[in-house]
């Protein structure tokens, strides 16, 4: 009865893709300076942390420093002393961060993310078990850490599975599973003597301090495996962005995807508590932060892990040299000092949670 | 019944992966003007099919075969089991018993991207990553037509720029998803359905939200894309007298069943009305285009049958 209504349609004009190309160079063109921004600002204060100290560097010793052709002294403050430490930092910022945003984005809330969950806090309590009764040393202790925060993901997943996981609902679990987490820390530290519990005190808020280069190599090895797999998997990710009926209708296995891609959370998080504790907040910021400042709707990986990057740098520094009376503190607690505030800022204006990640 | 198309088609689909690949990228290249020919249709079928979410069955032993090439549309009243069944159709939601079939074989047996590259689903309500531009959503649909080893290319970039032409979304390319009105957004919408070049597209109440304006709009974008381009339609809709407009075969369903089926005109009487809405209604033709019309009668007007 319609059929003859579409031979008075003239043909369509053949399709003009110059629109697409033109959205598609302003989001790179946008993409690219905020990374480039990012970064220069990371090399900025990596070099500033590598020259400011008891004993502080110019920017010629430091260059010559790095170039082999520093003083005894000098290699030793730069190779030995700072520039582990400036390493570690670096590493375990983009372990945290690009976790982070893998659990935000898979689990579509932005309350999902492995400090706020339990993931790294049962990292801790591993740790701090292994350290406090079973009495194990650094490395053993690392091994307890990468295996709680394992295992209190798999519970808060099994117990959050109902036919698939739902974001809110993995989250909610995984708050009580924090807390719980928590009940145990408190009840082992104080069963603990006071020396040992100074001990522990690494394992609940988080210290790049003591970063020997050994370490780092492990560290570096796991995340050049681990890191091309999150790439492999973003195109999937990007696909999960749109929700698991779009995402499922353009041919993406949406609930396997999700297990592959938090199971590379995971082990992200597990890693970098494994070698520095829970520092606090750094998953849990970075990518919005990172994506508020791209604003394109992209997954914003690279972004949000130089902001992971810019944070644990900063957090360090100041932890190390900015506060007043000589105090030196561990960077967990001024992560911590940074993350809460934006969580009390989520809370109060985000009321369509579950919508901004 | 409709009859299974030629055994050609399914064989030719199904033997390589790359198969209906090949076959989107050469329509690509002749252009959309091309006839839609019978080799790239396909038959979706659902047998003895039951579907619910924990335990509670919301869609009950349905048999149901999809014409190709036509505009399906399926109405009943809430809870009857509409957008449940859409789901099963594009296997968002494995049976709890019987089978959804693509060409013949087990959808749930297929590789989730091969079947996506011949049936694809707008869902109710889909969701845009805060931030997101236009282009970069409909060029997301392209995704099923990617692997390892084929990125993007000129062709998606025509395919895509062919499927916001006929959505009028082209002009929209740069601008961000939360900047434009209802109706533009579900145009985008349809844009990356349309770019995921799928031969049998599923549509889960396309037109909720929309003014009557733009739900005309969209449906007549629906038809088009069914006539040019031979794309078979299967689609929810909650205004039964549109669909019985757009609808070359109507599905009425009631409690998790289909209480009758078939051309809009046979389907929609007052008896079937009756049964699937518990509305008393009168039919008449539709002023515009013939097909039957639903004038609900309710409690306070035209209690006498005699007058109109």
């Amino acid at each position: 009865m319609t059929a003859d209504l579409t031979a008075s349609v003239p043909a369509r004009p053949t399709a003009d893709a110059a629109p697409l190309t033109l959205a598609r160079t302003l989001k790179h063109r946008r993409e690219r300076r905020i990374v480039l921004v990012l970064a220069a600002l990371a090399v900025v204060i990596a070099a500033v942390s590598l020259m400011v100290g008891a004993y502080s560097l110019s920017v010629p010793d430091l260059l010559r420093t790095l170039a082999g052709q520093g003083s005894g002294s000098e290699n030793f403050i730069v190779f030995t002393l700072r520039l582990p430490r400036l390493t570690l930092a670096i590493l375990v910022g983009v372990a945290f961060a690009v976790s982070g945003a893998l659990f935000q984005t898979v689990l579509r809330n932005p309350l999902a993310s492995p400090d706020i969950i339990g993931v790294t806090g049962g990292a801790s309590a591993a740790a701090v078990f292994g350290l406090l009764v079973l009495g194990l040393g650094s490395v053993a202790t690392s091994f307890m850490a990468f295996a709680g925060a394992m295992v209190v993901a798999t519970a808060i997943y099994l117990l959050a599975w109902r036919g698939g996981v739902v974001g809110y609902r993995f989250v909610l679990i995984g708050v009580g599973v924090a807390f719980m987490v928590q009940g145990l820390l408190g009840y082992l530290l104080s069963r603990a003597d006071l020396r040992n519990a100074e001990d522990a005190l690494t394992w609940l808020v988080g210290s790049v301090s003591g970063a020997r280069w050994p370490e780092i190599a492990v560290l570096a090895a796991f995340l050049v495996l681990l890191l091309p797999a999150v790439g492999v998997l973003a195109g999937r990710m990007r696909m999960l962005q749109l929700g698991d009926d779009t995402a499922s209708s353009l041919g993406v296995h949406a609930e396997r995807s999700r297990l592959a891609l938090l199971v590379a959370a995971v082990a992200l998080a597990a890693l970098a508590t494994a070698f520095v504790g829970p520092l606090a907040f750094i998953a849990f910021v970075s990518a919005p932060i990172a994506r508020r400042l791209v604003g394109t709707g992209s997954l914003a990986l690279l972004p949000a892990a130089l902001i992971g990057v810019l944070i644990t740098t900063v957090a360090d520094f100041t932890a190390q040299h900015l506060l007043p009376g000589n105090l030196e503190l561990p960077a967990g607690i001024i992560t911590g000092a940074i993350g809460a505030p934006y969580l009390l800022w989520l809370l109060a204006t985000q009321n369509r949670i579950g919508k901004g990640a | 019944m409709p009859q299974p198309i030629d055994q050609a088609a399914p064989d030719q689909a199904m033997t390589g992966q790359a198969a209906p690949d090949q076959a989107a990228l050469d329509q690509a290249a002749t252009g959309p003007a091309a006839p839609p020919s019978a080799s790239a249709r396909h038959a979706l079928t659902a047998t003895g099919l039951s579907l619910g979410y924990d335990g509670t069955r919301i869609v009950d032993d349905l048999d149901l075969a999809i014409e190709p090439g036509a505009i399906t549309v399926i109405v009943g009243a809430n809870a009857s089991g509409k957008s449940t069944l859409l789901r099963g159709l594009a296997r968002l939601l494995p049976p709890q018993s019987g089978t959804v079939t693509l060409d013949g074989r087990d959808i749930a047996g297929l590789p989730s991207r091969q079947v996506a590259t011949i049936v694809g689903l707008l869902p109710q309500q889909p969701i845009a990553p805060e931030g997101i531009g236009v282009a970069d959503l409909v060029g997301r649909g392209r995704y099923p037509h990617q692997g390892w080893f084929r990125h993007w290319s000129s062709t998606d970039d025509a395919i895509v720029a062919e499927a916001m032409t006929a959505t009028q979304t082209l002009e929209l390319a740069t601008r961000r998803m939360e900047e434009l009105s209802g109706g533009q957004r579900q145009r985008v919408w349809i844009a990356m359905a349309l770019a995921q070049k799928p031969d049998i597209l599923l549509l889960d109440e396309p037109t909720t939200f929309l003014d009557v304006t733009h739900q005309v709009e969209v449906l007549d974008l629906l038809h088009e894309l069914n006539h040019e381009q031979g794309t078979t339609v299967v689609m929810v809709l909650h205004d039964l007298n549109l669909a019985a407009r757009y609808a070359d075969r109507l599905v009425v369903m009631r409690h998790g069943r289909i209480i009758a089926e078939g051309p809009p005109a046979e389907v929609l009487t007052e008896a079937v009305v009756l049964e699937a809405f518990g509305l008393s209604a009168r039919i008449i033709a539709d002023p515009v285009c013939g097909s039957p019309l639903v004038v609900p009668i309710g409690r306070f007007h035209g209690t006498d049958p005699l007058s109109i």
